[in-house]
């Protein structure tokens, strides 16, 4: 599995992993079981289907910099992620969504 | 045109993987699996009488042939049961599939009988896991749990199947072809290139060999580096094997319980080459001064073990006899002499063992005894504990898969079990395991399957009345306080063997003796041998657990300094 790295120019914390997953009941228990059996903390998680794919979109935000080769390495090792990539400094991506929760 | 049920099915395919041999244990949920699997020419179902006992039967098959092995499960209780050996598995990297029955997918999350969530607690203990939904999936899950069990770093797959799935009628074209996965990828020429300057320009390497050896059937080429090289080896437990305990080159296991000499040499060593092997706690002591002069090669087919707990300076990543084979050609023929021969001088300085051990009354002896009278064309299983550490410490072991033994999951009631797995994969064998009191009882119902299966197991029983490791650390980390561990009745094993309908020689009323002894092994079909054990026997050295490996308390060279480092 290829492992793509973008780097932003932001000054957010927080590490972005876009993980795409086959998309089954058991998928998600998968992905949240490897974090918390292995001691990393995930702080913050979305998940959205692809349309007509059988896969779904996953991102996690992890503040994990000392685990992150782990992370990563542990995460591409579940046969149900078929893609991975990461990007640093990405906390903005959430701040859009968490401003549209706090008015519901 | 071929119709049939999923069972069927399911039965069909392991047939057309070479599966010839199931453990299990039926229920009311996998009973259509059992109905399919009546009518099989080529598969023979061992009933066991727990199925943790049918897990590690899959494993031993697994452990001494490397092809994977099978086990069956009901729902619920019979699924909780097996747990314990697919962790065992996961933790050592043991090919294997156990399928699970389940309830009907319309009882499913109604808390139904015998139903419990076998899909979500076998996810932390499987290198993957599936819940069937529709007889259709089958042929696809069936070849990918087959591959994904077998290839790269090896390890248990679960395979759950609702009772209606197994009754579903399905009309398939043909039967799909089972394929064998493709053989692992080389690694990196380039770090392979800098692998090899580093070996040449090392002036006291040592190899450091685990169980990624004996998968991937590297134990030639590691043999040809180390000719080639004059390396020193030292194996992990489970790597016993890789290379003839009795090659000049060998050093025996490494870490809690190794000779003093190889932690000394591990201790001293510049370039600590390490292939098939995790950096377990049990091998290096604290990791942070483990080889605390050494540059790091890593060698290992799984990229998320290199940096995991040692940084390496140069990482291998594939096959391991791959990666060997790009080595070999740029690696220069040395003889280390004078490397060898500080080894050499540590071994007399620092015996693992002196004469007056050597006696068939006491632990060593009596190991060497046993591997004396039964050649080396044995199997040898242990289960965990003091009798495991001391097989493992002097047991002649002379080639890949004779040795198994619960390594990282270190599940006492293994040995018996893993026996008539390795028995039942290897009819013209021998298999002699090596167990202790405590070990014994925690699957000792399997004495009724040896027995039913009429199979040439021997069973050794180092019998100390007691939770012997756990006594020992007591004793050196705990004040003496010898709580819990002790036995207060003496069980009388010989006759509860015989019960079992099982042949069984006592050696409590008479000393040990060699004729006896021999004629036990000699004899046909199943055995058991119990052989009493002082309490006071312990395994030395021993690093406290938590300290580093210079720490290194007792043995033949050292005696025993009380409460010489605290416990974490």
């Amino acid at each position: 599995m290829k492992i793509k790295e973008t780097t932003m120019e932001n000054t957010t914390e927080g590490i972005l992993i876009e993980l795409t997953v086959n998309n089954h009941p058991g998928a998600m228990s998968h992905i949240c079981g490897l974090f918390s059996r292995r001691g990393y903390n995930l702080e913050k998680i979305l998940c959205f289907p692809l349309a007509g794919r059988g896969e779904s979109e996953m991102w996690l935000l992890v503040k994990e910099e000392d685990k992150l080769d782990q992370v990563i390495k542990q995460l591409t090792k579940l046969e149900d992620v078929q893609a991975l990539n990461y990007r640093r400094n990405s906390e903005a991506f959430f701040v859009k969504l968490e401003a549209l929760v706090e008015h519901l | 045109m071929t119709t049939m049920n999923g069972a069927e099915l399911i039965i069909n395919l392991l047939e057309r993987h070479n599966i010839t041999t199931i453990a299990g244990i039926p229920g009311g949920a996998n009973l259509p699996l059992y109905d399919a699997l009546r009518s099989s020419t080529t598969i023979h179902h061992v009933l066991c009488r727990h199925e943790q006992g049918a897990g590690f039967i899959a494993q031993g098959i697994a452990r001494s042939t490397g092809r994977p092995g099978v086990c069956f499960a009901t729902s619920g209780p019979g699924a909780t049961n097996i747990l314990t050996a697919i962790a065992d598995a996961y933790l050592d990297s043991v090919p294997m599939l156990c399928i699970t029955g389940q309830v009907p997918k319309s009882l499913i999350g109604t808390d139904a009988f015998q139903e419990v969530d076998t899909y979500g607690m076998s996810i932390p203990i499987t290198k993957h896991n599936f819940l069937i939904r529709s007889a259709e999936q089958i042929p696809d899950i069936l070849q990918r749990a087959f591959t994904i069990a077998t290839q790269g770093r090896p390890g248990p797959v679960v395979i759950d199947v609702p009772k209606d799935v197994q009754l579903q009628r399905i009309t398939l074209e043909q039967i799909p072809v089972c394929t064998t996965p493709p053989t692992a990828s080389s690694c990196s020429s380039d770090a392979v290139g800098t692998a090899a300057a580093m070996i040449n320009a090392a002036r006291k390497p040592i190899l450091y060999l685990g169980g990624g050896v004996i998968s991937s059937g590297a134990h030639g080429a590691v043999r040809r580096l180390i000719d080639k090289n004059g390396l020193p080896a030292t194996m992990t437990l489970m790597g016993l094997g890789a290379i003839p305990s009795d090659h000049p080159g060998a050093l025996g296991m490494l870490g809690m319980h190794a000779a003093r000499s190889t932690n000394m040499a591990l201790e001293e060593c510049d370039l600590l080459i390490a292939a098939g092997v995790r950096f377990d706690d049990r091998a290096t002591g604290k990791v942070s001064e483990f080889c605390p002069n050494a540059d790091v090669i890593h060698m290992d087919i799984d990229p998320s073990e290199v940096h995991k707990l040692k940084r390496a300076n140069v990482a291998l990543v594939g096959d391991l006899a791959e990666c060997l084979e790009q080595l070999l050609p740029l690696i220069e023929a040395r003889h280390r002499t004078g490397w060898h021969q500080h080894i050499t001088e540590l071994k007399e300085r620092y015996p693992l063992t002196i004469p007056e051990a050597m006696v068939p009354q006491k632990p060593y002896g009596l190991i060497r005894k046993v591997a004396d009278l039964v050649g080396d064309d044995v199997i040898v299983t242990t289960d965990v504990g003091k009798h495991q550490m001391w097989t493992a410490q002097v047991y002649p072991f002379s080639r890949p898969r004779q040795f198994l033994t619960s390594g990282g999951l270190g599940t006492m009631g293994f040995g018996l079990p893993a026996a008539i797995g390795a028995a039942l994969a290897h009819p013209d064998r021998l298999v002699i395991c090596f167990t202790g009191d405590g070990s014994l009882q925690m699957n000792i119902q399997e004495l009724a399957t040896v027995v039913e299966q009429q199979l040439n197991i021997k069973i050794i029983v180092l019998n100390n009345t007691s939770l012997g490791l756990v006594r020992q650390q007591q004793g050196l980390f705990y004040n003496n306080n010898h709580f819990a561990s002790d036995y207060t009745i003496d069980i009388d094993f010989a006759t509860i063997a015989r019960g079992f309908g099982m042949k069984s020689v006592d050696f409590k009323f008479s000393p040990l003796a060699g004729e006896l002894l021999q004629d036990a092994i000699a004899s046909p079909g199943p055995c058991l041998i119990n052989v009493p054990i002082d309490k006071e026997e312990e395994v030395y050295p021993m690093v406290p657990p938590g300290a580093a490996n210079n720490t290194m308390i007792g043995g033949y060279s050292n005696p025993v300094e009380p409460a010489l480092a605290s416990e974490e």
